[in-house]
């Protein structure tokens, strides 16, 4: 089970408590703090981005976030169900950046995902006629808890 | 922490003085700045990151916008950064290419292509 789980109305104005909330989850799990500027980032642009699909599909239900603590590994799996969306993105989509991004607005969605694929060595985007999911990790070395 | 814009002008250059964070919902805030300068006939913009806490593409893609828009009236975006979390960003997505980036908005200001 998640650590601590998040869902919340596809509306952007809640992507910066998604970020906050993140970013202390795993600041707590052990995450290196010269690497939770990058986490902070890349559950932003995971969180944009299933915003972005929920309401350019009409997709009334929350986004998810889910902040798992496992024993060497941090992860954040950002859930849409925005159907088959991402199905065209997947091949590839970790390993290639795009080209320069195009000098236009409508590249930001794509620009996301680049700048996930370039911050985050671990990322797995998976997609079916449900929704899709980023899932990222990172490691973590927790520290006894004081209370 | 919200995103805080102010403007003023050197010369032929109109400086964005941009403070606070730039995500997807303050995005349009900037989109709305530059547009309307633009509009106004500035079309040599210096954007000063030194106040940016965060960046994501969203406002990477406000900044293009703006770029292409003032490139229809050959004019420039300059952008003034010195912080590496936010210098990172542009790296990654190859825009270290597309847009002039200083240290200093004298240098920014003097700059000539």
């Amino acid at each position: 089970m998640a650590t601590v789980e998040l869902r919340f109305s596809a509306l952007p104005e809640h992507v910066r408590t998604a970020r906050l909330v993140a970013a202390a989850v795993a600041r707590r799990a052990g995450v290196d703090e010269s690497v939770l500027d990058e986490v902070r980032l890349a559950v932003g642009e995971a969180c944009t981005r299933a915003v972005g699909l929920h309401i350019s599909n009409g997709v009334g239900s929350p986004v998810r976030v889910a902040l798992i603590e496992d024993e060497k590994v941090f992860s954040i799996e950002v859930g849409d169900e925005a159907p088959g969306a991402n199905g065209a993105l997947v091949p590839g989509a970790r390993d290639e950046l795009p080209e320069p991004a195009a000098e236009d607005d409508e590249a930001e969605g794509e620009m996301g995902l680049a700048v996930i694929s370039g911050l985050v060595d671990d990322v797995e985007i998976t997609a079916d006629g449900q929704g899709g999911i980023i899932r990222m990790s990172w490691p973590a070395t927790p520290t006894p808890s004081v209370p | 922490m919200d995103l805080s814009l102010s403007t003023r002008t050197v010369g032929d250059r109109t400086i964005v003085e941009v403070g606070g964070e730039i995500d997807v919902y303050t995005a349009p805030k900037l989109r709305e700045q530059l547009v309307e300068l633009v509009n106004d006939g500035s079309y040599h913009l210096v954007v000063d990151m030194e106040g940016v806490d965060f960046l994501d593409s969203t406002g990477l893609g406000v900044l293009v916008g703006g770029l292409k828009r003032v490139r229809a009236h050959e004019g420039s975006l300059r952008l003034v950064c010195n912080q590496e979390r936010i210098l990172k960003i542009f790296r990654i997505t190859g825009l270290t290419k597309v847009f002039p980036i200083h240290s200093s908005v004298d240098d920014a200001v003097s700059a000539t292509d």
